[in-house]
C-alpha cells in the first residue's frame, strides 16, 4: 500500500477515529485512551499499533508509559490530495460558467 | 444566485448542488462531451485534459486524463450505470494517483431552475473515513471562495 492507502485504512475504523479524536485535545496515556471504550486494553493497543505505523500518531517512553499523541503533519499527505480535488472543482466551474455563458445559442435568448 | 452548496447524508454520502445560468440541455453536454469537457474540467490553473473519453450509456467508458507542463499527471476511469439524458447519469469512478482509489458511485441530475439548471451530485463515498477526511479539510468553504469570487466577477 502506499501512504494515502495507508493512511485511509487506518482511519476506516470508528474506534480508531475516535483515539485520534482525543489524542488532538492532546497526549494522552494508554489507560486514558481506555476510559471511554468497552474494550479491552489489548484492543486499544492494537489500533494505536495500526495508527502508529500508519504514522498518525507517535509514541514516547516515559518510564513503565508510552503516551500517545498525534504525529506532526499526520494527515499531511491526504490533506494535500483532497486541497488538490476542492481547488480543482471550484477552477473547474469557474470555467463552467464563462463556457455556458460564451455559448452563442445563450446570447439569442431574450 | 445559489452557489455550491454540500451536504452529506449517513455515514458515506456526500450531496454536492451548484446553479449554472443555462438550460439542463447544455449543462448535461458540458459534462458528457468531451470536446466541452476538455475546456473546463481541468482542475487548478495550470493543467490540460489531453486525454478524454466519455461515452454517456449504460455501460460506457470515462477516462479523463490531465497533465501540467512540469509533466505531472493523473487520471480518472469511471463506467456509466444509467443514463437520462439531459436529466440523470449514475456512474462509477476512481482516481488513479497512480494507484486506484476505491470506488466512487456518483449519481448527477440536471434540474430545470428557472432559465437555469440545478445540478446536484450524490456521492457515495467508499467509507466514512474518507468521508470524514474530505469534509475536515473544509472543502465547502474552499468551493464558497472560489464562487464568491466568480460572482464579483459577474456583478461588475
Amino acid at each position: 500500500m502506499n501512504g494515502l492507502d495507508t493512511t485511509l485504512a487506518a482511519l476506516a475504523d470508528p474506534t480508531r477515529r475516535a483515539i485520534l479524536a482525543r489524542l488532538a485535545r492532546g497526549e494522552a496515556t494508554v489507560t486514558q485512551l481506555c476510559a471511554p471504550f468497552p474494550i479491552s486494553q489489548p484492543a486499544i493497543s492494537r489500533h494505536l499499533r495500526v495508527l502508529e505505523e500508519a504514522g498518525l500518531i507517535v509514541r514516547r517512553v516515559d518510564g513503565q508509559r508510552r503516551p500517545c499523541r498525534l504525529a506532526p503533519d499526520a494527515l499531511g499527505e491526504l490533506d494535500a490530495y483532497l486541497a488538490m480535488l476542492r481547488k480543482g472543482m471550484e477552477r473547474s466551474y469557474e470555467r463552467l460558467d464563462q463556457l455556458l455563458a460564451a455559448n452563442p445559442s445563450r446570447k439569442e435568448r431574450p | 444566485m445559489s452557489k455550491l452548496t454540500l451536504r452529506t447524508e449517513g455515514d458515506t454520502v456526500v450531496v454536492v448542488t451548484r446553479r449554472f445560468a443555462a438550460p439542463p440541455a447544455e449543462v448535461f453536454r458540458a459534462h458528457t462531451e468531451p470536446a466541452l469537457l476538455q475546456q473546463w474540467c481541468l482542475g487548478p490553473d495550470g493543467w490540460t485534459m489531453p486525454v478524454c473519453v466519455c461515452e454517456p450509456r449504460p455501460g460506457g467508458k470515462m477516462r479523463y486524463e490531465w497533465a501540467n507542463a512540469d509533466g505531472a499527471g493523473f487520471s480518472l476511469t469511471g463506467e456509466f450505470v444509467e443514463v437520462d439524458a439531459p436529466h440523470r447519469t449514475v456512474h462509477i469512478e476512481r482516481m488513479h494517483l497512480p494507484d486506484p482509489t476505491p470506488d466512487n458511485r456518483i449519481e448527477t441530475t440536471f434540474a430545470a431552475d428557472g432559465d437555469g439548471t440545478l445540478l446536484t451530485m450524490r456521492m457515495q463515498l467508499p467509507d466514512a473515513a474518507t468521508r470524514a477526511m474530505m469534509l475536515s479539510t473544509g472543502m465547502e468553504h474552499g468551493m464558497e471562495d472560489g464562487y464568491q469570487r466568480l460572482d464579483r466577477r459577474w456583478a461588475r
